[in-house]
């Protein structure tokens, strides 16, 4: 008999929604197969079968909310064995019966160490301390989800149990843990909202990805001081450069959008000025030393920000084609955690509606988010003269309690620069 | 006079001077400021010459017993002045290696006793030496017994007792750390009659349990007299000997006298003089307080080695000496882990250890497997002739990893760094019994210790 768990498709994870089976009692599993559609806090994603057999029980109804990680959601005959025993089969009846099956689950999430722990597979092999493997099995923590502190980003025990813990995203340091406590209070303020009754509506339950976006943008305003800074950004060159790139890069089908040089620039000066660069964690300061860019997309489900891994390091072209590939998983709701957990700091463009200028709200723990409006044609003053120019308002929101004014200011400078000399973006 | 360094360590023991060269290799301009000799206690005063006076007892333990080898000795007999003074030639050997070492890494060698005169700032008589960092690597020194101070004479520190002007006959040594125990075996080796007091329950008591039990139970068989749970008042020293009252654990009062008093009740750390006040330098029962990265409360000064807190270790001191310019330089650096320090004690027969004992691991409510494997079921140490000691691990049982490993017996301090490198891995049983130890080696009891914890011991 082969029990398989509700599996952590992040590190995060504590319990998901299962939204489909894809697989009904009787029929054979093959290792690969998939065997339902898992919501967690952020995507949808397939749950594969890493064993063979034949379905015995489904334990969990579709559409069953807030299963624990680690409950038994099927089980199913190995391949020598008798398939169905009768007698389980029906004392555990009353579980996919039930519509919301919280009860077994809850009864059933005990951690078992000697089940197998289904976790999706990637097929690469993440470097991991043979301890670090052990226990984030037992735990249920994917390892291609965790950031791994030991030398060549080797993952070590340390690194899983803070990803267990459910602390920072990105493990880069071991420090990160003071944004945890914010998060319960917030939680349960908006409870005594009530419909107008005398108003025609509709009411929808919030997904698990209107949660955490709710959790973590009330968390955010509540606990982090924020200051916003603007700046003007003359892009005739970057424009003209950017036709021309595109003009070269074309045989290679790859197009060059203005985000993705705003990304660049943004990464860039994160290294320029790496006081920017940095998470506050109550009684420490932790700077990283890569702009990893988290960049917003709106997806059906609501916004995510897949990241830009490394982007000060990459050339734009390497970056166009990542962030084309990320905005296409995201909007089909099949981004991995790796893709979206971590970041160093955030960017969210609302060019394309011709949003002129807006704040952004920060991003824990990251420290500073950079809001970039649309690019339009302006009357600028130059000398005693008013031209014409193409101008875009760019507004950082900074941590203020780890970024000082001047050094947002800096930041705010150095990517003006490079936007506006954009050759320092291809260099 | 001002010289500007990127980094002046203060004290060339084996935190200073290691710290030196690494922040060498880092590209740093390096100044480094000693009052006696490079290399400070660990090898003028300390690990080095102590075991240069520990193979001479060792060896004369094996000539005294040659015959059990087959071999016979007439007459053995030794020189102590010789035995000393080899071990200074060795300490001599290094110091000059240190000199050696210092040039070769183009870091300026400061003679003389340096204050902080600033965070960044050290002065060592009319030398002004500014850097944008200071490490602080002072040291420790032995603690006295309170009203008794150790004169070289009759009352010796380990310093005094690694220069013996005579061989003690009747010698009580004060503590039962790795000090006391490393100068009660070479004096009982070399024919001293010798009495340890300690005042905890176990002789060295940061030792797993078992190894304490194990090491009493030898000792008292090699001839020395261990009381535990013991106190010694009233040292008095005379001029051909010494006066001591010792209270047993049974309460009784016994008044003794000794050829000399060897005093290893623990180290005081080098605090004084050198500025720390005037900067608001945070410590905690004397000892400076760092981050784990080495870093004070003030911007700029860092403390390593003993100074910093124990445990008073060469290599710990090494360790966070790395560590300390390797953050300084903006390496990806993960803080010391205190856990992962090996500890020996160069004693007949030898302790090492690593990690958490086994009562130890039982109060943090761990759930464990315990392995032990002792020396008599190994081939080669029957067939060196050292068949007593054993090799204890302790493994979390939910999880596999190595929390600690215990040893006692012949040469253990050579095997350690094995489960060191093993814990440094994360690694869990199942690669330890997948390792394949050659034979016949001692490091065979370290496999056995491993399977027995999981019930599959081979030998035994």
């Amino acid at each position: 008999m082969i029990e398989i768990t509700m599996p952590a498709l992040s590190p995060t994870m504590e319990s998901g929604t299962l939204s489909k089976w894809l697989v009904a009692v009787g029929d054979t599993v093959k290792s690969g197969d998939v065997l339902c559609e898992i919501e967690t806090d952020k995507a949808s994603m397939e749950f594969e079968s890493i064993d063979e057999g034949v379905v015995t029980e489904l334990l969990v109804a579709a559409g069953t909310e807030e299963v624990l990680v680690g409950a038994v959601i099927l089980r199913m005959s190995g391949e020598d064995e008798a398939p169905a025993p009768k007698a389980k089969a029906a004392a555990a009846a009353p579980a996919p019966a039930a519509p919301k099956a919280e009860a077994p689950v809850a009864a059933a999430a005990a951690p078992k160490v000697e089940a197998p722990v289904a976790v999706v597979d990637r097929g690469e092999r993440v470097a991991a301390s043979p301890l670090a493997r052990r226990v984030a099995e037992a735990k249920g923590v994917d390892l291609a989800g965790v950031k791994g502190s030991g030398p060549g980003g080797r993952v070590v025990l340390a690194d899983v149990e803070a990803s267990a813990g459910g602390t920072a995203p990105i493990a880069m340091a071991p420090v990160a843990k003071a944004s945890a406590p914010a998060v319960a209070p917030a939680q349960a303020a908006p409870a005594a909202v009530t419909a107008l009754a005398d108003v025609p509506h509709k009411i929808e339950k919030l997904g698990n990805v209107r949660k955490v976006i709710a959790r973590r943008l009330t968390e955010a305003k509540q606990t982090i001081p924020h200051i916003y800074m603007t700046v003007d950004v003359q892009l005739d060159a970057l424009l003209a450069l950017r036709a021309e790139l595109n003009g070269a890069l074309e045989a290679r089908g790859i197009k060059l959008s203005v985000n993705d040089m705003v990304i660049k620039a943004l990464a860039l000066g994160l290294r320029q000025v790496p006081k920017c660069n940095v998470s506050f964690a109550g009684d420490s300061l932790i700077s990283y030393e890569r702009s990893d860019i988290s960049v917003a997309v709106a997806a059906p489900s609501g916004l995510i920000t897949p990241i830009i891994f490394g982007a000060d390091s990459k050339p734009l072209s390497v970056i166009a084609v990542e962030m084309k590939a990320l905005a296409e998983k995201a909007r089909d709701g099949k981004l991995q955690p790796a893709e979206y957990q971590g970041g160093t700091a955030s960017l969210s463009n609302l060019g394309m509606f011709g949003i002129k200028q807006f704040d952004a709200v920060i991003n824990p723990p990251q420290a500073m988010i950079l809001a970039v409006g649309a690019g339009e044609k302006r009357a600028v003053v130059v000398g005693d003269e008013v031209r014409v120019a193409t101008v875009m308002s760019v507004t950082g929101s900074f941590d203020h309690r780890a970024i000082d004014g001047a050094d947002g200011a800096a930041l705010l400078q150095v990517v003006k620069g490079l936007l506006e000399a954009p050759l320092g973006l291809v260099a | 006079m001002s010289d500007v360094f990127d980094l002046v360590i203060l004290g060339s023991g084996p935190g200073g001077y290691v710290a030196a060269i690494r922040a060498s290799q880092l590209g740093m301009k390096v100044a480094i400021v000693e009052r006696e000799k490079l290399g400070g206690v660990c090898l003028n005063w300390g690990c080095i010459p102590t075991k240069a006076l520990l193979r001479s007892s060792e060896i004369y333990h094996y000539i005294t017993h040659a015959d059990a080898y087959g071999l016979s000795v007439e007459k053995p007999s030794f020189d102590l002045a010789k035995v000393t003074d080899r071990s200074r030639k060795v300490a001599g050997q290094l110091n000059s290696g240190i000199k050696g070492l210092m040039k070769k890494n183009k870091v300026t060698v400061v003679e003389g006793e340096g204050r902080l005169t600033g965070a960044t700032q050290v002065t060592v008589g009319d030398r002004v030496l500014d850097a944008k960092n200071v490490i602080v690597a002072t040291g420790a020194r032995a603690r006295d017994l309170p009203g008794v101070a150790a004169d070289g004479k009759r009352v010796w520190t380990y310093r005094h007792a690694m220069v013996p002007p005579e061989m003690p006959t009747k010698l009580l040594v004060i503590g039962s750390g790795a000090i006391g125990i490393e100068f009660a075996s070479f004096y009982s080796d070399m024919g001293a009659d010798v009495t340890v007091v300690e005042m905890l329950d176990r002789v060295l008591p940061v030792e797993d349990a078992e190894v304490s039990a194990f090491m009493e139970k030898t000792l008292t068989k090699q001839g020395m007299r261990i009381l535990t749970g013991a106190k010694v008042a009233d040292v008095k020293p005379g001029t051909d000997g010494v006066s001591a009252t010792i209270t047993g654990k049974d309460g009784k009062a016994e008044a003794a006298t000794f050829s000399h008093v060897i005093v290893a009740i623990g180290i005081v750390p080098n605090t004084e003089n050198i500025g720390l006040e005037a900067l608001g330098v945070k410590t905690d029962r004397g000892h400076i307080v760092n981050d784990g990265f080495g870093r004070t409360n003030v911007a700029g000064l860092w403390a390593i080695g003993d100074v910093a807190g124990a445990p008073w270790l060469a290599h710990k001191a090494s360790h966070e000496g790395i560590i300390a310019v390797e953050t300084m330089a903006g390496g990806h650096v993960h803080p010391m882990d205190k856990d992962a320090i090996p500890g020996c004690t160069y004693s007949r027969p030898q302790v090492a250890s690593v990690g958490m004992t086994e009562a130890k691991a039982r109060e943090a409510g761990l759930e464990i497997k315990v392995g032990k494997f002792p020396f008599i079921g190994n081939g080669k140490a029957i067939a060196l002739g050292e068949a007593e000691g054993f090799i204890k691990t302790v493994f979390d049982a939910k999880t596999g990893a190595l929390l600690g490993a215990h040893m006692v017996g012949a040469e253990v301090t050579e095997l350690i760094q094995g489960y060191v490198i093993a814990r440094q891995l994360e690694t869990t049983e199942a690669e330890l019994m997948h390792t394949i130890f050659p034979h016949p080696t001692l490091s065979e009891m370290m496999h056995e210790s491993v399977l027995d914890a999981f019930g599959r011991a081979i030998h035994y």
